[in-house]
């Protein structure tokens, strides 16, 4: 397990994963994929990988927020709350738009957070514009330059 | 009652008892005394007046039976007449003397040296009767043939007189005794009869001032009169303040039981509400997330469906998944909208002053793309600006003003008038439309959810703006109502409650 990471999606439904990774394939960001089925396991991919110096943490978190074991905004809570994490671009891809999901995100310290849509050109879209931003045209510091 | 006490404890000048035991002594003494003052002096002087009288006679009575005597110079004679006064007890002693003033013959009652008749006088004696001290002595003197023959002196004693007046005194003091003492047993009886009926009264009123005690009755007493009555009409009173006192706290509590009871009933319903709206969220959110994802997954898998496979699924393969993708749309529409509405129904209104011309130019100016193409004559007129949530009646306006604009699609010159009415109250405004309006008997349709008047291949929509902008109005505690007439257009009526800002 140590090729590179570019997205750690974290998402239960194997339908929407199909979906996402489809999406993401189309726009040639599929390579760099890690999948996480629930919040438990997202944690430990985010911190086994940290706590080894020879990899780098998954350069942007896609994140559902109903997720199995330990829910989306508790795994939010816990990689912006450790300054090893803090800094990786996390986005809430989820089917609510609830106001308080929304502002208990941005308390916690989200980077972006987005209404998956019903129409399927429209979440392709969505889709290649995050991954176009957050992986090409964004900059985050290296962890260890983060004080971690 | 007043601060510096109260009046049972402390009198001033005694009980009524003691002030009648002392009034009526007090009256009783001058009486005796008044009486005696007048009594003694008159009894003392019609006493000397009559012992003068008889003195006078008695020594007229001597003077005339001595006078042989002294002529005769027989002295066994006058002492014989001088004897005859001792029928007299009072008369202590007498003496006849010759007109040269020797004693001629004398008496005494009890001979005595305080008594015995001096042997010389001084003549000659002028006739008189004085009084010294006990005694009254009386001089006359005796006449024969024109020429004084002698003088009579007799002694008498006042003691007589003085026993009558001291035996008067002794019965006026038996009188002032026996009085005194009815005084008091008079007194005894207003203390039983009066005092203790006032004394009752009074401790009944003090119960009631100081406890609010009603309850208190003082004992009737039909025998003491007046006060009889005032105990009467007294507890005849604490019936009646009883009675409402009763009524006053039954009518209390029957109030308090009320009071409890209303806001039992208010605290469980608002339980039952806040569960209710708990309920209502979660199933908004499991709305939102749990409806939608299947949706997702539908669109997406028959999007991938048609990329991947399209040509091999021919034309109506590709139209029918086409119209599965739609109608998959569709129904994502319907669930965000219902789910518009039903946040809307939580969401709490901002209020404040606003300028409803500006939101109806930047309304107008948002249905750009609808009215594209179209000839749309605005007829617009300043609006008050009034106290509402802005965010709201923005809402209001884009549903009133997109519906007249989409209904008046078929005509060739659109005429939209957006105005106010004001009669007397809160301003009522209106939109007004020339398009193809409706028959007035679906009207109490035109406002529930999903509730449509046109088919949606004549007008696109959904039949949720009229149920959003009804409930956005509601929530303002104003009102909507719309008149219209088939083919003839529409006017919709709404005002929002409160007064203009």
């Amino acid at each position: 397990m140590t090729e590179k990471i570019d997205i750690l999606l974290v998402e239960d439904n194997a339908d929407d994963i199909e979906l996402a990774v489809h999406a993401l394939r189309e726009e040639k960001l599929a390579n760099g994929i890690t999948i996480a089925r629930d919040g438990e396991e997202a944690l430990d991919i985010i911190f086994h990988r940290s706590g080894d110096a020879d990899t780098a943490p998954p350069r942007l978190i896609l994140l559902d927020l109903k997720l199995p074991k330990i829910d989306g905004l508790e795994v939010l809570r816990v990689v912006k709350n450790d300054p090893r994490t803090k800094a990786i671009p996390i986005v809430v891809m989820t089917s609510s738009k609830e106001e308080r999901d929304l502002v208990e995100s941005y308390k916690l310290g989200v980077n972006a957070y987005v209404q998956k849509p019903v129409g399927f050109d429209a979440f392709r879209s969505i889709v290649k514009e995050l991954g176009l931003f957050w992986l090409v045209i964004n900059q985050t510091p290296s962890p260890q330059a983060f004080g971690a | 009652m007043t601060a510096a006490g109260h009046p049972v404890e402390s009198f001033r000048g005694g009980t009524i008892q003691q002030k009648l035991t002392r009034t009526s002594v007090v009256v009783i003494l001058t009486a005796l005394v008044l009486t005696t003052s007048a009594v003694v002096p008159y009894y003392l002087i019609a006493g000397r007046r009559s012992i003068a009288g008889e003195l006078n006679v008695q020594a007229q009575m001597i003077a005339l039976n001595s006078t042989s005597a002294l002529l005769f110079d027989d002295e066994r004679a006058a002492t014989e007449t001088l004897a005859a006064l001792q029928a007299d007890r009072n008369v202590l002693a007498a003496a006849i003397y010759t007109s040269r003033g020797t004693l001629f013959a004398s008496y005494e009652a009890q001979p005595s040296s305080a008594t015995a008749p001096r042997t010389t006088i001084a003549v000659p004696v002028r006739d008189a009767i004085r009084f010294s001290g006990l005694l009254a002595q009386a001089d006359q003197t005796i006449v024969a043939r024109g020429r004084t023959a002698g003088y009579v002196h007799i002694v008498y004693s006042l003691r007589a007189l003085l026993v009558d007046v001291v035996r008067f005194l002794l019965i006026t003091a038996a009188v002032l005794v026996v009085a005194v003492f009815g005084a008091l047993m008079a007194a005894r009886r207003v203390q039983r009869d009066l005092t203790v009926p006032i004394t009752q009264l009074a401790g009944a009123a003090l119960a009631v001032s100081r406890k609010t005690d009603y309850t208190v009755r003082v004992p009737p007493n039909h025998a003491i009169g007046e006060l009889g009555m005032l105990i009467d009409t007294f507890n005849a009173m604490l019936s009646q303040i009883q009675a409402r006192d009763e009524e006053l706290d039954a009518s209390a509590r029957r109030y308090q039981r009320l009071n409890e009871d209303l806001e039992r009933r208010v605290a469980e319903r608002t339980s039952e509400l806040q569960a209710i709206n708990k309920e209502l969220e979660a199933f908004t959110y499991s709305v939102s997330h749990d409806l939608r994802a299947p949706l997702r997954r539908i669109d997406g898998f028959s999007g991938m469906l048609a990329e991947k496979y399209g040509p091999e699924l021919g034309t109506d393969g590709t139209h029918f998944l086409a119209r599965i993708r739609e109608g998959t749309l569709h129904m994502g529409r319907l669930i965000d909208d219902l789910l518009n509405l039903a946040r809307l129904g939580r969401k709490e209104l901002t209020p404040r002053p606003t300028d409803l011309t500006s939101i109806v130019t930047r309304v107008i100016d948002g249905l750009g793309r609808e009215s594209e193409g179209r000839t749309i004559q605005w007829k617009r007129e300043p609006l008050p600006v009034v106290q509402c949530d802005p965010a709201l009646m923005e809402v209001v306006l884009t549903n009133l003003l997109s519906n007249a604009v989409k209904y008046t699609r078929p005509r060739a010159e659109a005429v939209i008038e957006i105005g106010v009415e004001r009669n007397g109250g809160a301003p009522t405004f209106f939109v007004k439309d020339n398009g193809v309006g409706f028959n007035m008997k679906y009207a109490d349709k035109l406002f529930g959810a999903f509730q449509r008047l046109h088919r949606a291949d004549e007008f696109e929509g959904i039949g949720i703006g009229l149920a959003t902008v009804q409930r956005i109005i509601h929530k303002h505690n104003g009102r909507i109502w719309v008149d219209a007439e088939l083919n003839r257009g529409a006017t919709f009526y709404f005002s929002i409650g409160g007064t203009p800002a």
